[in-house]
């Protein structure tokens, strides 16, 4: 056996099985750190004996028996607690027993899945560890998607897993009713990833793409995972719609492109007809979401690069559903531009005009959107002020030119087409509040306080004392989704990024608070 | 897996103690024994009835009062033994002071007092 194609047999194995290694391991003893050093020490054994022994029939399972004897070694050591002295001897017979037959070890990513999404768990630490864990990215290179320093991001992904182990986080799939707040958690912290991805569309040395496919790559795990819970084929729905346009969204000049103005043909038609089909499949089960319905708000779009029109009364309909399943902030601004580019921009300026001005204040997309909507109404003046107002609260350069040109144009007043902006933006989250934020960009310096309207905070009593911080994640995530298009402003850059210093307070007897 | 439930308050909660509130904490508590996963417990009295002790140089200090003056205090506990976190976060909720009370729920280290949990110190 040679020394490469050992090598290329490793690496094969840890590219392929990863996942499923650690969340075998981690389920059977609790504990994600101890079975993340396990498995790297059983692929250093591998490194050393693979070339003169041979790629073992079984390189699983081999991996596995290694990586479980190591386990045992350090949990006595340790003297763990003994009762996961008694999940390592089980671990131990299966590992013989894996190595014994055909079997395939059993797939238990969705639980490392439930865990790392775990609502113990940080929030600012559930999508880091979902990457790590499930598809094995280093922490350095996360670090620098979510930009924080890599002994930044270790320190939370260590302090993260301590707590799975000290706390004794199960490894279990829930159950209903549970289910389906704690699905909401993992979809979270999945298109976390994916709009994290977003962030450094334009910076140089971008992680976006690898980041972003890494999304779908858990998106598409997930579904997999679970192949009947619709809202999982929504989600990657949503991703796969918003990933066909990444050619399409800035120009070759760097000048942003609004949705509507993009050149369809550079749309992805593979990734769009996947998406068709997830979407469909997610239809089967009668069962709406939130993600469904943005990912269908994306299928309209889509829908231009076949039928040329964009069917806004559709859309507006779709806002409608999202606004009753999710009234947050995003999908109120959202469904008044959908309003008036159906026909409608009196009403659709009145349903802007219904959304509290205290909500407002800070938010770019609405001040956009508010200028289409002034601009569709003819009314000239306030509309400039409203496209300055947004160009002011954007940190995105392109993004800025845009608006500041829609301003300009405004003057010269050739009919432009409208509010595409507004409906891009329109997607934020349920947000009330003051964001400072020093600078965008440098996450470091951003410290914001946001109260969402409701929160998904879990066993949280009302009164202060412990209370937890919990946020609904992807709080731009949300923003993005609807409009696939590259987030902007007051964007994500302080809502996501910079998670660690986002102190959400929701005051929730349990569960789901109603909205 | 033993975790310690400590419940914090609010002095007007405290305040507001009656017989109803004493009445729902025994019956939880009769509840968690029911189910075999009490180990032990007891709501606390007012901060005011609080005495704080420390030994500094060998000298004993005592000063009335509570550890330190904050907006919530301590206002009981309970240890129960459950398999894991999921397990004992369905408990807390059912703590009838979860309703108006922050409940703050954390595994014991076992180390101080034999038999006290499961797990050694590390």
């Amino acid at each position: 056996m040679s020394k490469s194609s050992a090598h290329a047999a490793i690496e094969a194995v840890a590219r392929d099985s990863y996942g499923r290694l650690i969340a075998y391991l981690a389920s059977r003893a609790g504990d994600v750190a101890g079975a993340e050093d396990a498995l790297s020490d059983a692929f250093a054994a591998a490194l050393e004996r693979w070339p003169t022994d041979g790629v073992p029939q079984k390189p699983e399972a081999w991996l596995l028996r290694v990586a479980r004897n190591r386990m045992i070694d350090v949990t006595r050591r340790r003297q763990v607690r003994e009762n996961h002295e008694k999940s390592f001897l089980q671990l131990a017979d299966e590992a013989e027993g894996l190595a014994a037959t055909n079997e395939h070890f059993p797939d238990e990513r969705l639980k490392l899945l439930f865990v790392c999404a775990h609502p113990a768990i940080d929030p600012a630490a559930r999508t880091p560890l979902m990457l790590q864990t499930v598809l094995g990215i280093d922490a350095a290179r996360i670090a620098s998607a979510f930009l924080v320093s890599p002994a930044a991001m270790s320190q939370r992904l260590v302090r993260a897993k301590n707590k799975i182990r000290d706390a004794a986080i199960p490894f279990r799939v829930p159950e209903p009713p549970e289910l389906e707040e704690r699905v909401w958690f993992v979809l979270d912290g999945i298109y976390s990833a994916y709009t994290t991805g977003w962030e450094s569309l334009t910076e140089v040395g971008s992680t976006h793409h690898a980041l972003a496919a890494d999304a779908i790559a858990i998106g598409r795990t997930l579904v997999q995972l679970m192949p009947s819970e619709p809202e999982a084929r929504g989600l990657l729905a949503l991703m796969l719609h918003c990933e066909a346009r990444s050619a399409a969204r800035y120009a070759s000049n760097g000048e942003f492109v609004p949705l509507d103005q993009q050149d369809s043909a550079l749309w992805s038609r593979p990734m769009m007809d996947e998406a068709e089909n997830h979407l469909r499949s997610a239809a089967a089960f009668k069962r709406m979401g939130r993600y469904q319905l943005e990912a269908a708000i994306q299928s309209i779009h889509a829908n231009r690069a076949v039928s040329g029109i964009i069917n806004w009364p559709e859309i507006a309909l779709l806002y409608e559903g999202l606004a009753q399943i999710a009234p947050g902030i995003g999908s109120l601004v959202g469904r008044a531009v959908a309003i008036a580019q159906a026909g409608n921009p009196a009403e659709g300026f009145a349903a802007l005009e219904e959304i509290p001005a205290s909500r407002v204040a800070t938010y770019q997309p609405y001040w956009a959107a508010r200028g289409h909507l002034l601009k569709m109404l003819n009314q000239k003046s306030e509309a400039q002020e409203a496209f300055t107002r947004a160009a002011s609260l954007t940190d995105d350069p392109a993004l800025r030119d845009y608006l500041s040109s829609e301003c300009q144009r405004m003057h010269e007043s050739a009919g432009s087409s409208p509010l595409q902006l507004a409906e891009r933006r329109s997607n934020y989250e349920d947000l009330e509040t003051q964001v400072s934020c020093a600078k965008y960009r440098s996450p470091q310096s951003v410290r914001c306080s946001i109260k969402p309207k409701a929160d998904f905070a879990n066993v949280d009593f009302e009164s202060g004392r412990s209370r937890r911080q919990s946020s609904r994640g992807s709080i731009r995530a949300r923003w993005l989704a609807l409009q696939g298009e590259r987030p902007g402003p007051d964007s994500p850059a302080f809502l996501n990024r910079p998670r660690a210093s986002l102190v959400v307070h929701g005051a929730v007897q349990s569960g789901r608070e109603s909205r | 897996m033993k975790y310690a439930m400590l419940v914090y308050q609010s002095q007007e909660t405290f305040d507001r103690r009656d017989d109803a509130a004493i009445a729902a904490g025994r019956a939880y508590g009769e509840a968690l024994q029911a189910a075999g996963v009490f180990v032990g417990g007891a709501g606390l009295d007012s901060p005011q009835a609080a005495t704080t002790v420390s030994l500094r140089d060998g000298k004993r200090r005592v000063h009335d009062g509570p550890y330190v003056e904050t907006k919530e205090f301590l206002g009981g506990f309970g240890i129960i033994d459950v398999p894991n976190l999921d397990t004992a976060l369905e408990w807390v909720a059912r703590h009838p002071a979860a309703a108006h009370s922050s409940i703050e729920i954390r595994p014991l280290m076992g180390f101080y007092f034999p038999g006290g949990a499961n797990k050694a110190s590390q």
